[in-house]
């Protein structure tokens, strides 16, 4: 593949929409400049040795609006975001960092807030938080908050996951029904004149990856959270450049009716919709069905599903197959979900 | 999903399917436009082409706003907000259409306060609530979104508004359907016809296509059992000889149309003598200006120049594959030079455009070839 570069003049807000515009800026300006062997893996956390223990670092900035919705808070989802990319690099964190950029003329009281709802976070996933730093800027350069957080967590031995270990026949899982988060946002934002009974899935998926590893160990080949970009965005990076796809059947896609709903009315696709509590993962050959039963054990993880296949077709894409028979391209996002209404 | 689940079964799409073949064993084409990009959209989208035989050849009109929308309109709506410090709304559609200077995405990146909403009155909500500031809502769409405009505007003028603008590129489906008949390059045997303008035109309006023409028509819904059906049903009229206006959307389409919505879009805009579609060049009778009356609130009418003018880029032969004439992966650009997210044309922007949807959805043994 050519190498990617990126021409752009300026900055846009595609380029923060998990989409391709996204992936030409990380790819195309910022990887190039910092280039290193952790970091060219561009995994959801960088893996690195430290004197023979497997080190997972990660880190992620969190510029939600509006800080409160239905189902978390902009507190809770950068506890958890941070957790789960430890989580699917089949790592178990020791600790996480926070850094808070405050806007002057931000309430107290919704500060005190998002603070005792990061401490909740990660009290119930049972990991610290070590170690942290606050900034203030003039009233209008923030949108009230913005939180970083940063994680590092020791990968368990049993964990061997790299996306050159699929291979055709692996089936690919699904932690849950999607879009639940993208969708909620969209309708807390207020801009959709749509009323559903929603909440966001911002969750830990800590307990779910360790089940998964604990029943498969090394027969997990790869997992991903699917925040921006979604299901789509994953898969495709999963298989871009390489010589495998990914067959994903279609009507096996857990969906809720609200999000369907709320994607056939905007003209959407759910396989884009962003989520904060599901993650993909590959499974080798035969062990779906295990899978599934150990999911299935832990709370939360009853919804999972198998939804497709690892192929050696259609080698660097993902392909729907639809209920009828029929087959199509589900390709990356381009930048943000812009729905479709004339 | 209720409405929707019993459209999407699959075995009821598989028999359609088996009909059609039975249906289509003469030795003949048929040769079925969809005007309508939603039904594009669709098709692609749930692989509805893979379903029917070889000798049905679909046709991705010219019914998708965007695609359609010259490149100096899209100029002169970002140049009329950006000299006034306007603040600039449209529907997502419109966010990635480029002008010759750019998009309305691009413009928002350069500094421009450009919003997206989701409805007329969502622009007209950000006007009462920044007095201080102008607003320009960017209007698209056929006789379908027309009326929430023009109500949106009635609206304006009731609540005494004096900070809204609105720049009309509303086109009309009928004199478009006209222009391709009367060409003479594109053979087409049948249309299927627009699900939503038909929620507000009705079928009547479609009498010439055969009256005049001889071509049949089917107003069709959007899922796949609704889109197979109306195929089944054109091609029992073309082995029939026959052409009717015949109305599959029942659900949704009333015979006359909508009355109110048609009286609000009467009162507030009139027909303009032409307007150009890119692709197709200028069109009798196809755009819809908002009349004089309504000046206070016409964007246009409130500028003092003409805008800027652009065309297609050189080469780019969109307006072919709008006519019908070429199919999106026959174009030497497809793929390679124009791809969602560098369109060079149009149809590449929104994913009702037939370039996007065959570049989306398309069958994955063309894009494989590619």
């Amino acid at each position: 593949m050519p190498p990617i570069t990126f021409e752009d003049e300026r900055i846009a807000m595609h380029h923060g929409a998990g989409g391709r515009a996204a992936r030409r800026l990380v790819e195309g300006l910022i990887v190039p400049a910092f280039s290193n062997g952790a970091l060219n893996e561009l995994g959801d956390a960088a893996v690195i040795d430290a004197g023979g223990v497997r080190l997972a670092f990660t880190t992620d900035t969190f510029v939600v609006r509006p800080l409160v919705f239905p189902g978390g808070c902009i507190g809770s989802l950068a506890v958890h975001g941070t957790l789960n990319d430890l989580a699917v690099s089949g790592a178990d964190p020791l600790g996480i960092t926070v850094a808070f950029v405050l806007e002057a003329g931000l309430a107290t009281a919704v500060l005190r807030g998002q603070v005792v709802a990061m401490a909740d976070a990660a009290a119930k996933a049972g990991v610290p938080i070590v170690a942290g730093d606050t900034k203030v800027v003039e009233h209008g350069a923030a949108d009230g908050l913005y939180i970083n957080t940063s994680g590092i967590g020791i990968v368990r031995d049993d964990a061997e996951l790299s996306p050159t270990r699929v291979r055709p026949g692996d089936q690919v899982l699904l932690s849950g029904p999607i879009g639940d988060h993208g969708i909620t946002i969209m309708l807390a934002r207020g801009e959709v004149d749509l009323a559903a009974e929603l909440a966001s899935d911002s969750r830990s998926v800590l307990a779910l990856t360790r089940a998964l590893l604990d029943e498969l160990g090394p027969g997990v080949r790869w997992m991903r959270d699917a925040t921006r970009g979604g299901v789509a965005t994953v898969l495709n990076e999963l298989v871009a450049g390489r010589e495998i796809g990914v067959l994903v059947e279609e009507p096996r896609v857990p969906v809720r009716d609200q999000v369907r709903g709320a994607c056939e009315l905007l003209g959407l696709d759910p396989l884009h919709v962003a989520n904060e509590g599901q993650f993909v993962a590959v499974v080798e050959a035969g062990a779906g069905e295990r899978a599934l039963a150990a999911l299935a054990r832990v709370r939360g993880g009853e919804g999972a599903a198998i939804i497709g296949a690892v192929v050696g077709e259609h080698a660097g894409r993902v392909v729907g197959r639809t209920s009828f028979g029929a087959r199509r391209v589900i390709d990356v996002l381009v930048g943000d979900p812009l729905p479709r209404i004339c | 999903m209720k409405y929707v689940d019993e459209y999407r079964d699959a075995e009821r799409v598989r028999r359609l399917g088996e009909e059609i073949a039975r249906l289509a064993d003469r030795p003949r084409p048929y040769r079925i436009m969809e005007i309508c990009g939603g039904h594009t959209h669709s098709i692609f989208r749930f692989g509805l082409h893979q379903l029917l035989p070889a000798n049905i050849e679909l046709i991705h009109g010219p019914g998708c706003p965007v695609c359609v929308l010259p490149p100096g309109r899209v100029d002169l709506g970002l140049a009329l907000a950006e000299r006034d410090g306007m603040i600039f709304t449209a529907f997502g559609d419109m966010m990635r259409v480029p002008g010759s200077g750019g998009s309305p995405l691009d413009a928002q990146a350069r500094g421009a306060d450009v919003r997206m909403v989701y409805s007329p009155l969502d622009a007209l909500r950000i006007a009462r609530e920044n007095p201080d500031r102008t607003v320009l809502f960017f209007a698209i769409g056929f006789e379908t979104t027309a009326p929430s405009t023009a109500v949106t505007i009635l609206r304006a003028r009731e609540e005494g508004l004096r900070n809204f603008r609105v720049m009309s590129n509303h086109i009309l489906v009928n004199p478009a359907i006209r222009a391709l008949l009367e060409s003479d390059e594109l053979r087409l045997d049948a249309f299927i016809g627009p699900g939503h303008v038909s929620t507000v035109i009705g079928c009547e309006p479609y009498g010439f296509i055969a009256g005049e023409f001889g071509r049949p028509v089917v107003v069709s819904g959007f899922e796949p059992v609704d889109i197979m059906q109306s195929i089944a049903m054109i091609v029992r009229q073309l082995n029939a000889g026959e052409a009717r206006v015949e109305n599959q959307y029942g659900r949704a389409v009333a015979w006359g149309g909508n009355r109110a919505a048609r009286a609000a879009m009467d009162l507030v805009f009139t027909p303009r003598a032409s307007f150009e579609w890119r692709g197709m060049g200028e069109i009798a009778g196809s755009g819809l200006a908002i009349r004089e009356e309504f000046a206070l609130f016409d964007a246009e009418q409130r500028s003092d120049g003409a805008g800027p003018a652009a065309s297609e880029p050189a080469g780019a032969p969109c307006g072919e594959v709008l006519r019908g004439v070429r199919k999106p992966c026959d174009c030497q650009h497809f793929g390679k030079a124009c791809t969602p997210e560098h369109p060079v044309g149009a149809l590449m922007v929104s994913s009702e455009g037939a370039c996007a949807a065959q570049y989306r959805y398309a069958d994955v043994t063309i894009r494989a070839s590619r």
